[in-house]
């Protein structure tokens, strides 16, 4: 369960930038290959919150799907899950989104 | 969260003060929000700190001269066996000290300790993973100033492939016992890796382990992967495994 690490590190993060201000909502971008479940992470920023300035935050995440870049034929193409194929058959592929791990932007109480 | 209903306003990006919004709701009342927000960008990367950590890690070990691997695979591939072996194997040609992470127990230092290297334990308790910080600590207690530094992960074919430590190296190990369907499984963990050892190569007459398949899935995840193949308790083909240790990437 390394979503309880990821959200503590994302509260983490936030606090260090927002001090005592009461934060309202938060946007993470978690790519789909990033290796991290938005649902678990939903599940564990509530935990990871309890008690911060982020208490009771809502929690928006955008879930880039996975593209990318055969280095053999140039194709761009959708990447659903970790075997980087190209449809030329190539294993060279360069992954263009998909990756992200991101803390987008807060919203905090003025 | 509307301070006013309780209802979620997910749909609201940015709200800023004073205005009303129009989500639906059950709430028959039309009000406004006067709690006023403002809408701070990070774009930040969730590891960061993290990473920060691992790369001042790096260079610490990289001005003592001194390289360090980070070992990952499930419980009961064969980890601490084969660091065992290394430590004795190794003594006189290349220093090994070794940090060991688990939840809980000191047992896989003691067996480190009496083959001989130096050794912290890290005991994560609930934690799935080390990271950057647990490292940190290890390497100032370790305080190595030659030689190479392997670190036995928690045992967990998930959660340790995010986290950089400021190692030089990943390996993670696959004993034939467990199947040969890991890398499509686990993708994440076998992606990241520099060289992946197939282990117990001893127990392949008894089991159904496809070797070429699994070396084909292993390319298919990541195609810049090396694997070794070995047995840690009887010592075949673990000659290509020191000399990684000993020339990574060589």
């Amino acid at each position: 369960m390394h979503e309880l690490a990821i959200a503590e590190s994302v509260v983490d993060q936030i606090t260090t930038r927002t001090g005592t201000s009461r934060v309202q909502g938060v946007r993470l971008e978690i790519g789909r290959l990033s290796g991290v479940s938005a649902d678990s992470l939903r599940f564990c920023f509530e935990l990871a919150t309890a008690g911060t300035g982020l208490d009771g935050a809502r929690l928006q995440i955008e879930e880039p799907d996975g593209r990318g870049e055969c280095a053999t034929c140039g194709t761009v193409f959708d990447v659903p899950d970790l075997v980087r194929l190209c449809p030329c058959g190539s294993a060279d592929v360069r992954i263009l989104a998909g990756e992200e791990l991101r803390i987008l932007s807060v919203e905090v109480s003025r | 969260m509307c301070a006013t209903c309780g209802c979620s306003v997910s749909a609201v990006s940015a709200v800023s003060a004073g205005h009303s919004h129009d989500h639906p709701h059950g709430s028959p009342h039309a009000h406004d929000h006067r709690e006023g927000t403002r809408t701070l960008t990070l774009e930040q990367r969730v590891l960061a700190k993290n990473d920060a950590l691992a790369e001042r890690n790096r260079g610490w070990l990289a001005a003592r001269g001194v390289r360090a691997v980070n070992v990952m695979s499930s419980p009961g591939s064969g980890k601490t066996t084969l660091l065992e072996r290394t430590v004795s194997a190794l003594a006189g040609r290349l220093p090994v000290a070794v940090v060991e992470g688990d939840q809980e127990t000191s047992a896989d230092a003691d067996r480190i300790a009496r083959a001989g290297a130096p050794v912290v334990q890290i005991n994560t308790g609930s934690g799935c993973h080390l990271d950057a910080a647990m490292f940190e600590s290890a390497l100032r207690s370790l305080d190595p100033h030659e030689g190479i530094v392997i670190v036995e992960n928690v045992g967990n074919l998930v959660c340790p492939a995010l986290f950089d430590l400021g190692e030089g190296g990943r390996v993670v190990i696959m004993s034939v016992t467990e199947g040969a369907d890991k890398p499509l499984k686990y993708p994440h963990m076998f992606r990241t890796a520099d060289l992946v050892v197939l282990n117990k190569l001893d127990l392949l007459p008894y089991v159904e382990f496809d070797v070429e398949g699994f070396e084909r899935d292993v390319a298919l995840v990541n195609p810049g992967a090396r694997t070794v193949q070995l047995s840690a308790t009887r010592g075949d083909g673990i000659e290509a495994w020191y000399d990684w240790l000993d020339r990574p990437g060589g």
